[in-house]
């Protein structure tokens, strides 16, 4: 692992308005991990997954992605750099193929057709949808819309891969295969970052866990400390669980 | 693969056939109007055509095409009375000038989505238009007079014969034609779909959505511009209200979502359509007819949004796909 990490997130604030979404935000990830940032609904999660992917401009602080500042760079420079994201409600082209969509992705790194055909062939075949590649897009259920939404990142060839809630709404089954994807798509070098509420795949998939409530960093650490941590407990049930605790 | 042509053996023959069929109609017809007519189709589809790369793909609903059909007849109709430029390079600065044109109001407009965009893009084409009613050097309201020339291709002009614009005009519809299926089967058109999707859709795949905007535009003006000038050539004469108003922009509108928005020839099948109807009652009833095509074409819009709102050309594909 190289000394600078992949990213580097420094006292992001964002405001809207009376509002603090974001309070001073710091905390870094390496090369190859997987961290999953969990907080109560309204903790300000989603704010900070758009200040790092450009869609918002931080009101202070800094995002540095392997050691170059992109605190003020447009989306799409951003996710030329290599981070790709997924949305929290699930984002795909509704009048192309799912082929088609993965191909859109594709296209960042192949300007012609032909490699941009094989390189989303070959996407849809590690996410398990290659079956589906000529259905309409959607005409998918809501967990194959959700690997498409991972497909088309992934085609993009990102080294970190931002994904917002992609086990929600899934059923245990589905869940298991979606956790499963998320291990080969880390095997394969590309590092995570996820926003997650299924406490399942958070303690699966994760090698550090953040936690934000009220839109400041409370707690890091490895899973299995983060969730006994009595600060984390007071976020999501309040002060008389934490006096049991 | 849906919105991108795959040309199969049977589709390269009859189109093929059409085109024989195409290149052989001014032989065997009689009298300037059938000739009027097609001329009219043809520009009519290249008009849809050169809308729907930024209307039909890429979600960009321009209701001021007018203002670069304009321009283009503009350009090089002031260009050949003023300096005797020849018409053919007017043709091409009128494109340029129509693009330079789009740049500029596309960029203002280049974070505006549907009926925001529509309401600019009028807006855009009357400012146009009330300028160059009142701008003397161009000659105003009373218009500008194209000098009379001996007919030559050269001189993109013909008097003892309408056959020379069909031709030009049916060369011209299938240069857009080219234009808007490279389009459609590249990366651009791929974007351009992501792009009417949704800006954060594109954005999160890398997609400079302004400059794909704007390209788009761009070659829509260019195209639109080649019309306009076309269409001077062949009145000879033009002034604001006949080749910058909102009825010009909507008839294209109109071609293109009858025949198949985001289609490469659904906009020459809407023109196949409209055209005559337009044509037909106008000359059929003259003044008393006036604003009957427009009840033909209020009515046939209701029904294709209601039933089919892929256009004729998606009412076809689903034929095609029942008889397979």
């Amino acid at each position: 692992m190289s000394a600078v990490p992949l990213l580097d997130v420094r006292g992001v604030t964002k405001r809207f308005g009376g509002l603090l979404a974001n309070d001073n935000v710091s905390f870094t990830v390496s090369e190859g991990e997987i961290v999953s940032i969990i907080g109560p609904n309204g903790a300000g999660k989603s704010t900070l997954f758009n200040c790092i992917t450009g869609f918002y401009p931080p009101n202070a602080g800094h995002v540095l992605y392997g050691g170059r500042d992109i605190t003020r760079l447009a989306a799409d420079r951003i996710c030329k750099l290599g981070i790709a994201r997924t949305f929290q409600i699930v984002q795909v082209i509704a009048d192309m193929t799912v082929l088609e969509n993965v191909m859109t992705g594709a296209f960042l790194r192949s300007a012609r057709n032909g490699a941009a055909h094989e390189k989303a062939e070959e996407v849809l075949r590690f996410a398990g949808l290659h079956e589906k590649r000529d259905a309409a897009a959607t005409s998918l259920t809501i967990e194959a819309k959700k690997r498409l939404e991972v497909s088309m990142a992934l085609a993009t060839q990102p080294k970190l891969l931002m994904l917002d809630e992609s086990m929600a709404g899934l059923n245990p089954v589905e869940l298991r295969g979606m956790i499963a994807l998320l291990r080969r798509v880390r095997a394969n070098g590309v590092t995570l970052v996820i926003v997650e509420h299924v406490m399942e795949a958070v303690m699966e998939l994760s090698d550090r866990v953040i936690v934000i409530n009220s839109g400041k960093k409370i707690v890091e650490g490895p899973p299995k400390e983060v969730v006994v941590n009595p600060q984390v407990i007071q976020a999501y049930l309040g002060d008389r669980y934490r006096a049991r605790g | 693969m849906t919105g991108v042509p795959t040309f199969t053996k049977r589709q390269v023959s009859i189109s093929a056939a059409v085109l024989v069929l195409l290149a052989l109609y001014p032989l065997a017809v009689r009298g300037s109007f059938p000739m009027h007519l097609m001329i009219m189709v043809f520009m009519f589809a290249m008009l849809g055509v050169a809308w729907n790369i930024m209307g039909g793909y890429a979600g960009m609903f321009s209701f001021g095409q007018a203002a670069f059909f304009g321009i283009g007849a503009y350009t090089s109709s002031f260009l050949l009375t003023a300096y005797h430029v020849n018409p053919w390079i007017g043709l091409l600065a009128g494109g340029v000038v129509a693009a330079l044109a789009a740049a500029l109001i596309g960029i203002p407009c280049s974070n505006l989505r549907g009926h925001y965009f529509a309401i600019a893009s009028i807006a855009f084409a009357e400012i146009v238009r009330i300028h160059f009613n009142n701008w003397k050097l161009i000659g105003a309201a009373e218009g500008l007079t194209i000098p009379m020339q001996d007919e030559s291709l050269r001189s993109f002009m013909f008097h003892s014969s309408k056959a020379p614009y069909y031709y030009i005009m049916l060369g011209f519809l299938i240069l857009s034609l080219g234009v808007c299926s490279w389009v459609a089967t590249s990366r651009m058109g791929f974007y351009l779909r992501a792009i009417k999707e949704s800006h954060d859709v594109a954005k999160v795949l890398g997609i400079d959505v302004v400059r794909y905007r704007m390209a788009a535009i761009m070659i829509s003006a260019f195209l639109t511009a080649m019309a306009g000038t076309f269409y001077a050539q062949y009145i000879l004469y033009l002034d604001p209200e006949s080749v910058l108003i909102l009825p010009i922009s909507v008839q294209i509108v109109l071609v293109a979502m009858l025949g198949g928005a985001g289609s490469v020839m659904g906009p020459v099948i809407g023109a196949a359509i409209l055209l005559p109807i337009s044509e037909v009652t106008r000359v059929k009833l003259g003044f008393k007819g006036s604003g009957l095509d427009m009840i033909i074409y209020g009515t046939l819009i209701m029904l294709i949004s209601v039933y089919q709102p892929q256009g004729v050309w998606g009412l076809l594909q689903k034929i095609g796909r029942k008889n397979k």
